[in-house]
């Protein structure tokens, strides 16, 4: 299809430019703290000297794209419809201590284990964002400030739970705080054999290469097509296009509503899980947090699509992974929060210009080849 | 006389070889155009010949690929409107722009507020605007809001608003396209005066025989370039329709009678109020609480509207628009809720989603294909699933079956002769006429019972038209009941079976469009004639 294929090349075009520009202000910024700009574009690809911590670096970086896909796979099934899920990160906050609470309370083999864990994470998410979803359809609740607000009740509630009811026994002489580790059988097998592959050596750190990526990519795929190809995710796109027409065609906006957040809120729920069980086996006070919110930057990045949102997520992991090694060449690493921040804001723009320049040429390829024809 | 010092006078606007290429609709070609000062000079053409485009250069908001605009000799290059403004031209646009909520002296100065210190000079303003209401005889009261004004006087104020900020060249761009004939006769006096006063008029319409009552001089627009110039007083308007559309005219007249004694749709004390739904109090009837409603003052969007179609009958809707009609329309399409009972083929359907009445049966051509018919920036294909994603073709099981959709929008496309590249096309990319043809074409498909058809010829051009009415008489023919609102007199006597008038919610007169005028319609329209007439 040359309409398709020229729109998604006028939007990687604009991306690219985006991050060009991006870059030329992070040099501004590096420029003006006294570093050489030069100098960091090296950091961003040194990664490490030894075999060793290159493996280390590589699947570091992968465990960290992977929940920033999902979060931005959430965000996007929100944002595809003009619903904006900012609760996204209490969403998985709240699904991360459940399934981890409920993964340590019995044993099971492994896939039975694992199945329930991800289960209870999906239903958690999505109970916690039914709450806003409600609220919006009964009263009319703007979306953008319930969640918000319901995120510092989440922060709240994970960290009295992982305190009290949920809280496994401490260690002689440990500072954090976690839930109760789950069984062997909860951990997610790791994909270091991968490396192999490659003639590398396997990763050791943080449990080396996490699995979830693997269910990472299947929702992925699953949520394409679901959105391209089925009926209910016609109705997300009508509702997302002509609010007023989906109406009209017979599309019920408050169960749309509801579906889009718990959907959103389900894979939020997610979120979490690659960290819980690939390496840390626990809910505790270390927690990543911040996810759900550069969720929101991942899912604006990569226009919604999850093609897009992979890419998105590991560019994202590429530059936060840099930030260990621009502290080595002594450039400030929140560097790296401004190349994001600067990108998004570039990529938000040059996606508003790319997407109305290739309005525009579809209309003139219309009337071109109308002209032909005629 | 001064007409010949007018006629050697500059021309008050002059356009040279003015050339607009724009995609998707009928650009600007080599256009030429002279006005004279002093003057009324109609700009005629189909809908989509290019005339809103023309205009839109002339006012700035548009820039011109080639040509020269010249403004009392003078060349120009408009960026703005508000170029155009300093150089004397002003627009009264189709879609008024007022603001409801602010008086007829506030909607006059906002943007050019006389001042004193930093508060609106009111007494100024309105000294200023008494004394163009005089001049110009357009009388208005300054004071009163503009929510409450009729159309004409919204017409009215947007005119002095245009003169308020020095206007000697105004642009009319279809101002009659929603008045009523009396209104129309009141607006042209308006006309004449402003003329008299000096001022050059620039009136766009499509309807003939207002231009050749009002025009000095009629310039004729077709397919994006202007092919002639003539002078009304030696012109009939089956002549200039010829220029206009190339051929003749079509007309909406339905043959036959089809009407069978089959009730389609039966509509029983539809009733809304306004200020959102609320439900009947418990042991009350809608009657009673209709009535209750009343004696309170409540206004009522509907008010007790009860009707039925039967399979091949069209029922037409006449009235000025915002008498209820879009109320009614949303409240038998179950998008806003009502009071009241709509059946269809004998069912009672008041408690169904919008989506089962759908799928019952129910086809809606909206009133704005844009707000609620299409989803522009989508794919032709996807536009034939909305409103039909529950059903075959375009569903299987909890899949949409691309195949099937894209096929029978081709059957669509060939049936309705859409202009488009493909299936693929975005619908914004199509012209309005082909845009509408898409969704009459959707709206028939699946073998409707009952069809509602708002505006279904509004903003295309004649070919769409005619090949629309061909295709609304056709299917009444096989016994389609249609409820028919349209805001064009001629397509709704032309079509309609029975015409019922609509006015502040209430149907107050069914008329025989076999024995009524447009002229005559127009008085039931604003509540001037009252009462049905008996044929």
């Amino acid at each position: 299809m040359p309409a398709g294929l020229n729109r998604a090349l006028l939007t990687l075009a604009g991306a690219v430019v985006a991050i060009v520009l991006a870059i030329a202000v992070c040099s501004v910024a590096i420029v003006a703290a006294g570093g050489d700009p030069l100098h960091a574009l090296t950091a961003f690809f040194d990664f490490g000297a030894s075999e060793r911590a290159q493996s280390n670096s590589v699947a570091t970086l992968f465990n960290r794209a992977v929940p920033l896909f999902i979060a931005g796979l959430a965000v996007a099934v929100g944002f595809r419809m003009n619903l904006f899920n900012i609760g996204v990160e209490g969403q998985y906050r709240i699904a991360a201590i459940c399934a981890a609470y409920v993964g340590s309370t019995f044993v099971a083999p492994a896939p039975i284990q694992i199945a329930v864990i991800i289960i209870v994470a999906m239903v958690a998410g999505g109970l916690y964002a039914l709450i806003p979803a409600i609220m919006k359809v009964t009263r009319g609740v703007n979306e953008v400030i319930a969640t918000i607000m319901l995120n510092y009740i989440a922060l709240n509630i994970t960290a009295y739970l992982v305190r009290g009811p949920f809280a496994g026994t401490r260690a002689e002489g440990e500072l954090t705080v976690s839930t109760p580790p789950l069984p062997d059988s909860g951990m997610f097998p790791d994909l270091n054999f991968l490396f192999g592959w490659f003639g590398m050596l396997a990763p050791t750190r943080e449990g080396g290469l996490w699995g979830f990526l693997v269910v990472a990519i299947v929702l992925g795929v699953v949520l394409w097509v679901v959105l391209e190809r089925t009926r209910f995710g016609f109705d997300v796109k009508a509702s997302g296009l002509n609010q007023s027409a989906a109406l009209a065609a017979g599309v019920n906006p408050k169960r749309m509503v509801i579906a889009a957040m718990v959907l959103s809120g389900a894979i939020a729920g997610l979120i979490g899980l690659p960290e819980i069980l690939g390496s840390t086996g626990s809910f505790g006070t270390t927690f990543t947090s911040g996810l759900g919110f550069l969720g929101i930057a991942v899912a604006l990045l990569g226009r919604n699509k999850p093609v897009g949102i992979a890419v998105a997520a590991l560019l994202f992991a590429f530059l936060d992974r840099a930030q260990g090694a621009l502290q080595f060449a002594n450039i400030p690493p929140s560097v790296v929060e401004i190349i994001q921040g600067a990108i998004v804001l570039l990529v938000v723009v040059a996606n508003e210009v790319t997407n109305r320049f290739a309005l525009r040429l579809e209309e003139r390829r219309a009337a071109r080849q109308l002209k032909v024809t005629a | 006389m001064s007409a010949d010092t007018l006629a050697t006078a500059r021309p008050a606007v002059e356009l040279e070889g003015i050339t607009k290429r724009f995609p998707g609709v009928v650009a600007n070609h080599d256009i030429r155009i002279t006005v004279r000062p002093g003057t009324v000079h109609a700009i005629v053409g189909e809908n989509g010949a290019g005339k809103s485009t023309l205009m839109k250069i002339l006012y700035g908001m548009q820039r011109p690929d080639e040509g020269t605009i010249k403004v009392n000799g003078e060349q120009m290059a408009f960026r703005t409107p508000s170029d155009a403004i300093a150089a004397g031209i002003g627009m009264v646009h189709q879609h008024f722009m007022l603001a409801d909520n602010f008086t007829v002296l506030e909607n006059i100065v906002l943007g050019a507020e006389p001042r004193k210190g930093l508060r609106l000079d009111t007494a100024a303003a309105r000294r200023r605007i008494t004394e163009l209401a005089a001049t110009h005889g357009l009388r208005v009261d300054p004071d009163r809001l503009v929510e409450d004004l009729g159309v004409g006087d919204r017409q009215r104020v947007e005119i002095l608003k245009v003169l308020y900020r020095g206007a000697r060249i105004l642009i009319l761009d279809e101002p009659t396209a929603v008045l009523v004939p009396q209104e129309v006769e009141e607006l042209f006096q308006n006309l004449r005066e402003l003329k008299s006063e000096g001022l050059t008029v620039i009136f766009i319409s499509h309807k003939l025989d207002e231009v050749l009552d009002i025009a000095d001089e009629i310039t004729v627009i077709r397919r994006g370039t202007t092919v002639a110039s003539v002078d009304p007083r030696e012109v009939t308007a089956r002549r200039l329709a010829e220029l206009m559309v190339g051929s003749e005219l079509p007309t909406p007249e339905t043959r036959e009678s089809t009407v069978t004694d089959t009730v389609a749709l039966k509509v029983a004390g539809l009733t809304m109020e306004a200020g959102g739904h609320r439900p009947v109090p418990k042991g009350t009837s809608v009657r009673l609480y209709a009535d209750k409603l009343r004696q309170d003052g409540k206004r009522l969007l509907l008010d007790d509207v009860s009707f039925e179609i039967h399979k091949g009958e069209i029922l037409g809707i006449a009235g000025v628009e915002g008498n209820g009609q879009s109320e009614l329309i949303e409240a038998i399409m179950g998008i806003r809720q009502a009071h009241g009972s709509v059946e269809l083929d004998g069912r009672d359907i008041s408690s169904w989603s919008t989506l089962r009445r759908r799928e019952s049966g129910i086809g809606y051509i909206p009133e704005d294909r844009h707000r609620q018919g299409l989803l522009l920036e989508a794919s032709l294909w996807e536009n034939r699933v909305l409103g039909h994603q529950t059903r075959r073709p375009a569903r299987k099981g909890p899949w949409i079956d691309r195949k099937a959709a894209k096929a029978d929008t081709e059957r669509i496309i060939g049936e309705y002769d859409v202009r488009t590249p493909g299936v693929e096309t975005l619908a914004l990319a199509l012209s309005g006429g082909n845009q509408q043809k898409l969704i009459v074409g959707r709206e028939m498909s699946g073998e409707p019972s009952f069809l509602i058809a708002a505006h279904p010829t509004r903003g295309v051009d004649v070919g769409a038209q005619a090949a629309i009415w061909d295709h609304l008489r056709d299917a009444r023919a096989a016994g389609l009941a249609v409820l028919l609102i349209s805001a064009d007199l001629d397509e709704l006597i032309g079509l309609s079976d029975t015409i019922q008038v609509i006015y502040r919610g209430r149907l107050v007169a069914a008329l025989d469009p076999s024995d009524i005028t447009p002229e005559r319609l127009g008085g039931y329209m604003t509540g001037a004639i009252a009462g049905t007439e008996e044929e």
